[in-house]
């Protein structure tokens, strides 16, 4: 059974704890938000796209997402505006502020 | 194995966001590309080596992994997967298990070349059917860019680092790739983020699905320690292949294989110049430096190439 | 049915082993436990156990591959001695943060340096705190019945902690003793099979092991393993229970020999308990009252069964096989005199080195024990606590 993080925060009590610290379950970590790290984020420009889907293996925090072959919308709860996107794509079809 | 980008970007994505690896981290785009080897269906444990990316894709109680995943210390990554490889052939035998697991082991540099390398050697001697996964950004970059035995020369590091005295790194960096494959394990492979990811896809489904030992080194750029512009990763690492300073190949049954030669082999400044960690070869009086590091880069690229036309 | 052999202590900790038939043991030799690792090796070749067999590289790697292994979900131990034991020391505490229940079979030896091969309790003695339930043996006899009741302790629901079967190294470990072995079929029943709730290979939901802990969770994560801790010593005792009505042999917490009325007592760990036994027999014989408490578990430490059973002796003496370097004596001494202060106790107690390095205890030496014991209490007064038992000077 997986369990539910949010009842394991840092005011957890001891007795709360898993046991052995294990997680049962699987990308727990969503629940996390790193899209506050940065104020700078890429922007996506649907028309220019052409779905070569070159941006998707270069983020390195999983933010552009695939389904039915097609790239969606910028996970900006979890980007960190690294940027490397930008320059990954063929099509002028990211942009971003400092980066070209 | 046919092989299709557009269909290995489709698959389900087995590192979830929300891990705490910086912005730009070569690490994290590694270890996603080589989880697209899996096949779907197929499950998977993931081991780690203490470093970055275990403290920052299990920070408690948040896992980024998809998969089961062990943590268990900065020298053991090799033996305890060998363990947990164990348990699954164990519960296989007593017919307690039914589902077909894929074992996948993550370290660093720091965590291979160094302080896990027995514990590495040991676990591909014994040929578990696992795969070993370097992901090499030539430093202990998790305590602060200190030299590992993967630093290259003259690389400015904190306990290398440039002075009056001191011209960074003294020693070449290790090849680990040709000591693992000195092991005679039935597949080893060098690769980075280059060709679409092309290389990195194939080599990792190929390591993933080849029954035994496997070990991957994947060159993986560090923002920070490297010091580059950080969103032109993809441009150092073709710098990296174009210069020979990282050469793709594999070593399949002990056949050794080159899967890229340059049409022009670039000078290694040009891989050399955008990192900050090597501004120091570019003052003038340093030429012999940079000299000394290109004829270290033509001998073992000569001696790979010879390697693969036997 | 029982039957009856003739074992060394490797030997017999062996066929538990074999009769236990566990998944997965990773083994690195050392002496004195490699014989373990090596009659098991011919129990795989010859196809009468199907446990993965892993012979790795090193002690940190056997330990290492027995977590993996435990984690993943899988019955594991693995044995060492001496220097290994100190090798693994790092994966003494992961293996028992993570809680799980893997065992390791311990043959005594003393630590370097000077390298020695002999029997002393500094190798498990550096291992106390690291969260292991510890379990000692006198005899052969009770390092195959402890081995065999390790995984119901360890297992528990309640405690899911590694275990630690110790044995002195070749006193026991070689020496060869009649020894009653339990059926195969019987120490299967016994021991059952092992189901843990949540390990990487469950296919109905995966597990993340070994995370990172900030300062908010390290001290809640210290005291929620503490917990499994504090319910060893009921289970230990539920499982000997257990174990008698299969086997005829009783154990508890620890052997009380001759304590009904004794004024005089020893505290120890191990085979010499046995030359203490014969040397309280013969000065019984001439009307001394002197006794014996042997530890069997000594994590955690039963500290106030101990006091309890001490409470009308009047001068005691423990028994370390292990320096501690806190110029007060070794750790067994501090744990007892600890319980007894806690106790409010009024015994005297003395604290004495022994048997370092596989240097011989003979019964003449106990005699020695008993007579300086017998001093003290005369004198009222312990003098000094921290001697040397068997030291040329």
């Amino acid at each position: 059974m997986a369990m539910d993080v949010t009842k394991l925060g840092v005011k957890a009590k001891w007795k709360e704890l898993t046991e052995g610290m294990i997680i049962a379950g699987a990308g727990t970590s969503k629940a996390f938000n790193t899209g506050e790290w940065s104020t700078d984020k890429p922007e996506f420009i649907e028309d220019k796209c052409k779905q070569c889907l070159l941006c998707v293996p270069v983020c390195p925090d999983s933010c552009i997402p695939v389904i039915d072959m097609k790239r969606g919308a910028f996970d900006y709860d979890h980007c960190k505006g690294c940027g490397i996107c930008v320059k990954a794509c063929p099509f002028g079809a990211i942009t971003m502020e400092g980066v070209r | 194995m046919s092989y299709n980008f557009k269909e290995t970007m489709n698959k389900p994505e087995r590192l979830a966001p929300g891990h705490r690896m910086c912005a730009g981290c070569g690490g994290t785009i590694a270890v996603r590309n080589v989880l697209r080897g899996l096949h779907e269906g197929d499950k998977a444990v993931i081991g780690n080596a203490t470093g970055c990316l275990e403290v920052s894709t299990f920070t408690y109680p948040y896992t980024a992994w998809e998969d089961s995943y062990i943590h268990n210390a900065f020298e053991n990554a090799g033996a305890t997967l060998s363990g947990v490889e164990g348990a699954y052939k164990a519960l296989k035998k007593k017919g307690k298990l039914d589902e077909t697991y894929k074992f996948i082991t993550f370290g660093g540099d720091g965590g291979t070349y160094d302080i896990g390398f027995q514990s590495l050697s040991g676990a591909m001697e014994r040929n578990h059917d696992l795969v070993y996964v370097c992901y090499d950004n030539g430093a202990y970059m998790n305590t602060g860019i200190q030299r590992s035995s993967a630093t290259p020369m003259y690389a400015d590091t904190t306990t290398t680092p440039v002075g009056s005295e001191s011209n960074g790194k003294p020693q070449n960096r290790k090849d680990l790739a040709a000591v693992i494959a000195a092991h005679d394990v039935p597949y080893v492979a060098q690769t980075t983020f280059v060709q679409n990811f092309k290389d990195l896809h194939i080599k990792s489904e190929k390591a993933i699905y080849t029954p035994g030992a496997a070990f991957l080194n994947i060159m993986a750029p560090c923002p920070r320690g490297w010091r580059y512009n950080t969103p032109d990763i993809m441009e150092i690492c073709k710098l990296g292949v174009e210069t020979c300073y990282w050469p793709l190949f594999e070593v399949v049954e002990g056949k050794w294989i080159l899967n890229y030669e340059p049409k022009k082999k670039l000078p290694i400044e040009d891989f050399l110049r955008p990192q900050g960690r090597f501004k120091h070869l570019f003052k003038r009086g340093n030429e012999s430096l940079l000299e000394a590091f290109q004829k270290e880069v033509d001998r073992r690229w000569e001696d790979l190439k010879f390697r693969c036309s036997r | 049915m029982a039957k009856r052999d003739r074992l060394s202590g490797n030997e017999a900790v062996a066929i538990a082993l074999r009769q236990i038939n566990p998944d997965v043991f990773p083994a690195f030799p050392i002496t004195p436990s490699t014989e373990i690792p090596q009659y098991f090796a011919s129990f795989v070749a010859n196809g009468q156990v199907d446990t993965e067999f892993i012979p790795v590289e090193s002690e940190h790697s056997s330990m290492s591959a027995a977590i993996g292994a435990s984690a993943a979900g899988a019955r594991s131990l693995t044995a060492t001695s001496s220097c290994g034991l100190a090798y693994m020391w790092e994966e003494l505490y992961i293996a028992a943060s993570n809680r799980l229940p893997l065992a390791l079979a311990l043959v005594n030896r003393a630590l370097s340096g000077p390298i020695n091969i002999n029997c002393d309790h500094s190798d498990s003695m550096g291992a106390r705190d690291s969260g292991w339930i510890q379990m000692y043996a006198e005899n052969n006899q009770e390092a195959y019945d402890n081995m065999v009741q390790a995984y119901r302790i360890s297992e528990h629901k309640d405690v899911r902690l590694p275990i630690m079967i110790c044995q002195d190294g070749f006193i026991t470990s070689h020496a060869v003793e009649n020894i009653e072995l339990l059926e195969d079929r019987e120490v299967k029943k016994f021991v059952g099979e092992y189901c843990p709730e949540n390990y990487l290979l469950n296919p109905e939901c995966p597990m993340a092991v070994g995370p990172y802990s900030i300062t908010d969770y390290y001290m809640e994560a210290k005291r929620n393993q503490a917990e499994g801790m504090k319910h060893v010593s009921q289970v230990v005792l539920d499982v000997a229970k257990e174990f008698s009505s299969i086997s005829g042999r009783s154990y508890g917490l620890f052997e009380e020999y001759r304590m009904e009325d004794a004024e005089r007592a020893v505290v120890m760990i191990g085979s010499a308990a046995g030359t203490t036994k014969d040397a309280i027999d013969r000065l019984r014989e001439k009307g001394e009252k002197v006794g014996l408490i042997k530890i069997r578990l000594y994590r955690p430490f039963p500290a106030s069964e101990i006091a309890e059973a001490l409470r009308n002796v009047k001068a005691v003496a423990v028994m370390d096989r292990a320096e501690g370097y806190t110029n007060q004596g070794g750790p067994l001494g501090a744990d007892v005199m600890s319980a007894l202060y806690r106790a409010r106790g009024n015994a005297l107690a003395v604290n004495y080195i022994y048997g370092l390095g596989g240097r011989d205890v003979r019964v003449e030496d106990m005699e020695g024990v008993f007579e300086a014991l017998k001093q003290i209490m005369e004198e009222g007064d312990a003098g000094e606590t921290y001697r040397y038992l068997g030291l040329r000077e």
